[in-house]
């Protein structure tokens, strides 16, 4: 087996270099991916700071702390810096960059210098969003027009920025879908890549063929406010639902680019903590690539109000529901695995099994939404707000929690505090289902959501839903304090502490530039948990 | 045992890589022209007698003109992937040079075009199919822009002795990019110029 | 059914949805308890009770029939909610026969009701109950939203198209409308009602123009004004009290002196106050947008004198 850190000549293996320099001009996919994960946390903490404020303001009925026009402002940076900043590349950019290549038995990413190219072009995007802060947006993160198109902010550069990030996204995409399918080790077949790359895999495909066109229809919204083009100019011709139709097939499509990762993580984690073979391993593969290509049928089910004809009505909700029965597959097979297996709780595993549950009840939402009665009814109200952070928080954040403490030790080397990780997991989980439960009984009774003002019917679950909001925050810092610590005085990690069968766990903690010595020679799927000459104890 | 050769090592397995990446990068410029040319279907089915009667505003003989000149250009791309492919890295100049200036030529024209429009009265905001128009010509001329930028440097790269019959990479992948662009131009041409 | 949403369905189609939606939450409850239960019960009946005894697990990878049926089950399962979502939303594509035709067109932000025989509203809808009413929506400048809970029905109000959305109101009653599209600073206060009126108050409303209910007879002439404005929406632009909002603020405006865009100064007289209503473009006031919409067919000249009353009283 590999050796345990220390061996390789430096302690800090990829980590080892030092200056500014280093970082900046790296073409090591791991510090990239490092640099990809500090700056998408920045983001989550920003955007939950925006939440937080929001949901100060909510506790009251009227206008308190500041003026409608600024709470307005503040849901669009949450959602604008959740989505674009933080859920979208995190997993992918971040842990993504990092394990892919390693999970490959690979040296690096197919373009390590295009790698490097997409982190900066991150920055600039990022930095165009925060320029475009000047005149912030207040249209909501969908940015429909006419609204968008005359509102007094500066969306012409925050679209450009997001179609920089984009950018970001299309070649990060690119990047892996060229690693999976050339710079896998020998004998690593289709069948013996770990579920982590299959789920990427499905993602950059999702973010290849969406993004670009979620890039045009920013592209023709800034055009309309700087040169008065008329595609969603009704006055002129133009159609205000366009922008809708082009907006959502990019932005359905991409909650799978939010999702399938995190899934990936928990097919990762829920075997090894297990010690015992994922059960379904092609029915979870090829599920991946099922949800994407079904993902991309059926943004119209964001539109069933907007005016589509029943026919198209009828359509997307048809295909909405047959997303449902590959996600289904994933949950049961999770489950399976765990039948008879040998199950220890350490706090990768309990995110993990957080996200099967939360994200569950998210799912199971979805069909009120998919289905054409009930959706009419719930549309725009906190149904949707509830059933998107169950899915979003309740499964991508999880799993992102999950991933974050399972490959923290190889990563840095260094072990967690499992007492503070678990009373941590214990606020958020609590924290997260006062505060978003209680928005689907809002939601039924008629709430509206973007409601910076709401009748005082609804006050019991706002002031709810707020104190839920702050133990989470409250649970979120003392994650973060933790890894904070572990970084700083934890334990010196083993090469595998998990005892886990991937290639990434055959390298030193944390790895040599180089990620492996030889490059290993793969004769069995990474799943070989509890056979006989499995690793011992 | 010696150590199996890594991806990043072996020249077969990196010019495979670099085609499956062009590729995959066409089709997200597929996709994003895709919307577009939607944009187009909609519009149009919407408002036939509007681009029936606006499109006979466009200059076809400058379009046609343009059209032979990126075919042209395009011949000249082929000429020069099969020059490198012998290995003749001064002939891949000329015709790369070449192309360049075609590119270069095909731009002159659009602007002639555009400026002959703006002095007609016609500009983006003036209906939805000016609208169309300056948003696809204009994009797919940035996009020529831009790949007269990547092959300008392929030349500096042969000209600096980097590129042989063993190592054609860039400019196979700067050509498929090329022809790409100019694909897109022969779709614009019939549904902007031509079809009534 | 009414209880388990904490508000009636004041409809036949609404307590429809409403079978669906228990339906769906049946359905979904099931495999919530389902999957959920089988994970706690695997997790704590399988978890490692000896540390060295994990190299036991026996090595299961799959089981096709098991497979087989939790795809082809979950297939059936959203089939059937689909196929039923699907028949109780046709509902609402069926126009009514006999219905009360009623235009309503949202702005920013407020909703203008149009009658058939030509009279207007702002903010508020009289129907007959126990009949359909159908609404035909547009909107002025962005896209709106209406949203009647108690219906469980709502639709897109979108400028350049008109939508329709029927309703049936068993009971007499007040209905509340929400903007449901995100449409500026005033979406969260852009509230309108539906007042369902049985066939007798119906009549009555029929013939007097301006009754509605809760006036007074003699109602003092700022407390109407006060009444109105807070009807048409006037206070989502316009503040009274606190902080200043995108229209001017109209604490103590009347005798104030107002600087206008291009540098002349008028004061707000009766007059300046009056054209402000209908002719809010004639002047506007510096700093200010022009965006606010005209009540020239909305209000009558009495009801725009009694604005002028109200707006004296404030010091």
């Amino acid at each position: 087996m590999e050796p345990v850190s220390g061996e390789s000549g430096s302690e800090r293996g990829y980590l080892a270099e030092r200056g500014w320099r280093s970082w900046a001009y790296t073409m090591d996919h791991k510090r990239i991916g490092l640099m990809y994960l500090l700056t998408t946390i920045a983001f989550f903490f920003i955007g939950g700071v925006f939440a937080l404020l929001l949901r100060l303001e909510l506790l009251s009925p009227q206008a308190k702390y500041f003026s409608n026009h600024t709470y307005n402002v503040f849901f669009t940076l949450h959602g604008a810096m959740m989505i674009f900043l933080f859920i979208i590349p995190a997993i992918p950019s971040g842990l993504g960059n990092f394990f892919i290549p390693m999970q490959l038995g690979a040296r690096d990413v197919a373009f390590p210098r295009l790698n490097l190219a997409s982190y900066w072009i991150f920055v600039a995007g990022f930095l165009v969003v925060i320029a475009s802060l000047v005149s912030p947006m207040d249209t909501g993160w969908t940015f429909y027009t006419p609204y968008s198109a005359k509102t007094g902010a500066a969306v012409a550069t925050l679209s450009f920025g997001i179609f920089l990030i984009g950018m970001s996204s299309i070649l990060t995409g690119l990047n892996f879908i060229v690693t999976i399918h050339k710079l896998r080790a020998p004998g690593m077949t289709w069948h013996r890549m770990p579920l982590f790359i299959w789920g990427m895999y499905a993602t950059s495909i999702i973010q290849v063929v969406a993004t670009p066109v979620v890039g045009v229809t920013f592209l023709l919204l800034a055009m309309e406010r700087l040169l008065g083009v008329v595609f969603f100019d009704p006055a002129k011709g133009g159609d205000p639902v366009l922008f809708q139709h082009f907006f959502w097939f990019y932005s359905h499509p991409v909650v799978y680019v939010m999702i399938l990762p995190a899934m990936g993580i928990v097919s990762e984690v829920i075997p090894v903590f297990s010690r015992k073979p994922i059960f379904g391993y092609k029915a979870i593969a090829y599920s991946s690539l099922a949800i994407a290509f079904i993902g991309f049928l059926v943004w119209g089910h964001h539109m069933f109000t907007s005016g589509m004809s029943p026919l198209a009505n009828a359509l997307f909700s048809f295909l909405t529901f047959f997303v449902a029965v590959p996600t289904a597959v994933k949950v049961f097979n999770w489950i399976a695995t765990l039948y008879k297996g040998s199950i220890t709780f350490e706090s990768p595993m309990l995110y993990a099994l957080t996200f099967i549950g939360l994200f569950i009840i998210g799912g199971l939402t979805g069909p009120f939404l998919g289905a054409l009665a009930t959706d009419v009814q719930l549309h725009d109200t906190y149904f949707v707000v509830a059933h998107f952070h169950y899915t979003m928080m309740g499964g991508t954040v999880m799993g992102f929690f999950a991933g974050l403490h399972y490959w923290f030790p190889k990563m840095t080397g260094r072990m967690l505090n499992e007492k503070v990780a678990r009373i941590a997991w214990a606020l958020v989980v609590v924290g997260f289902n006062v505060t978003f439960f209680t928005m689907f009984i809002a939601g039924v009774r008629g709430m509206p959501r973007r409601y910076a003002e709401y009748l005082p019917r609804f006050h019991a679950e706002n002031v709810i839903s707020t104190a839920g909001a702050f133990l989470l925050a409250i649970g979120i810092l003392v994650l973060f304090w933790n890894l904070w610590q572990g970084l700083r005085k934890g334990a010196r990690a083993p090469g595998n502490p998990w005892r886990a069968l991937s290639l990434e766990w055959q390298t030193a903690s944390p790895p040599d530039t180089e990620n492996f010595h030889e490059i290993p020679e793969v004769t069995d799927w990474p799943y070989g948990y509890g056979k006989p000459k499995g690793p011992a104890a | 045992m010696s150590a199996p050769q890594d991806g990043h090592n072996d020249p077969a397995v990196a010019f495979e890589a670099a085609k499956l990446g062009v590729w995959t990068f066409l089709a997200t410029e597929v996709l994003l022209f895709g919307a577009l040319f939607t944009a187009y279907t909609v519009y149009r089915a919407k408002f036939p007698e509007l681009f029936q009667a606006e499109h006979l505003k466009l200059n076809r003989i400058l379009g046609t003109l343009n059209t032979v000149v990126l075919l042209t250009s395009s011949l000249t791309v082929v000429l020069g992937v099969d020059a490198i492919r012998r290995g003749k890295a001064r002939l891949l100049q000329l015709y790369y040079g070449a192309t360049v200036l075609l590119g270069g030529a095909f731009l002159c024209v659009k602007y002639i075009e555009w400026t002959e429009e703006f002095h007609h009265g016609l500009f983006p905001d003036t209906n939805i199919f000016f609208s169309l128009y300056f948003m696809m010509t204009g994009l797919h001329g940035i996009h020529v822009f831009l790949g007269m930028c990547v092959l300008t440097y392929v030349v500096v790269l042969a000209g600096r002795g980097r590129l042989s019959a063993d190592y054609t990479t860039p400019v196979e992948m700067s050509g498929l990019y090329w022809h790409f662009v100019d694909l897109v131009w022969i779709y614009l041409l019939p549904l902007l110029y031509l079809i009534g | 059914m009414g209880k388990v949403f904490a508000f009636g369905a004041a409809s036949g189609h609404a307590a429809r949805v409403d079978a669906v939606f228990l339906m769906i939450l049946v359905i979904g409850g099931f495999f919530f308890f389902l999957t959920q239960g089988m994970l706690i019960y695997f997790a704590v009946k399988y978890r490692r009770r000896r540390p060295d005894r994990d190299n036991e697990t026996p090595q299961i990878t799959g089981n096709h029939l098991l497979e087989f049926f939790w795809i082809a089950i979950p297939s059936l399962v959203v089939l059937a909610i689909f196929y039923y979502g699907w028949r109780v939303y046709s509902d609402l594509n069926i126009s009514p026969v006999g219905a009360t035709e009623v235009y309503v067109n949202a702005r920013q932000w407020l909703y203008e009701v149009k009658y058939p025989d030509g009279r207007t509203a702002l903010n508020e809808i009289h129907v007959p109950a126990g009949k359909p009413v159908k609404f035909i929506l547009s909107s002025s400048d962005v896209i709106h939203g209406f949203y009647l809970p108690d219906f469980r029905v709502k639709m897109d109000m979108i400028p350049g198209r008109t939508t329709t959305l029927w309703v049936q109101p068993d009971k007499p009653g007040r209905y509340q409308i929400y903007c449901t599209v995100y449409c500026g600073d005033g979406h969260s206060t852009m509230l309108a009602q539906m007042i369902a009126m049985d066939a007798h108050g119906y009549a009555e409303w029929q013939e007097h123009r301006q009754e509605e209910a809760g006036e007074k007879e003699h109602e003092p002439l700022a407390e109407r004004g006060e009444r109105i404005m807070r009807k048409a929406g006037c206070f989502n632009c316009h503040a009274v009290e606190g902080p200043e909002k995108i229209g001017p603020d109209l604490k103590g405006v009347y005798g104030r002196k107002v600087a206008l865009e291009g540098g002349r100064t008028v004061v707000a007289d009766e007059e300046y106050l009056r054209e402000s209503i209908v002719d809010p473009g004639a002047k506007i006031v510096k700093g200010h947008p022009n965006v606010m919409p005209t009540f020239k067919t909305t209000l009558s000249p009495g009801d725009v004198d009694a604005v002028v009353a109200y707006l004296k009283t404030l010091k």
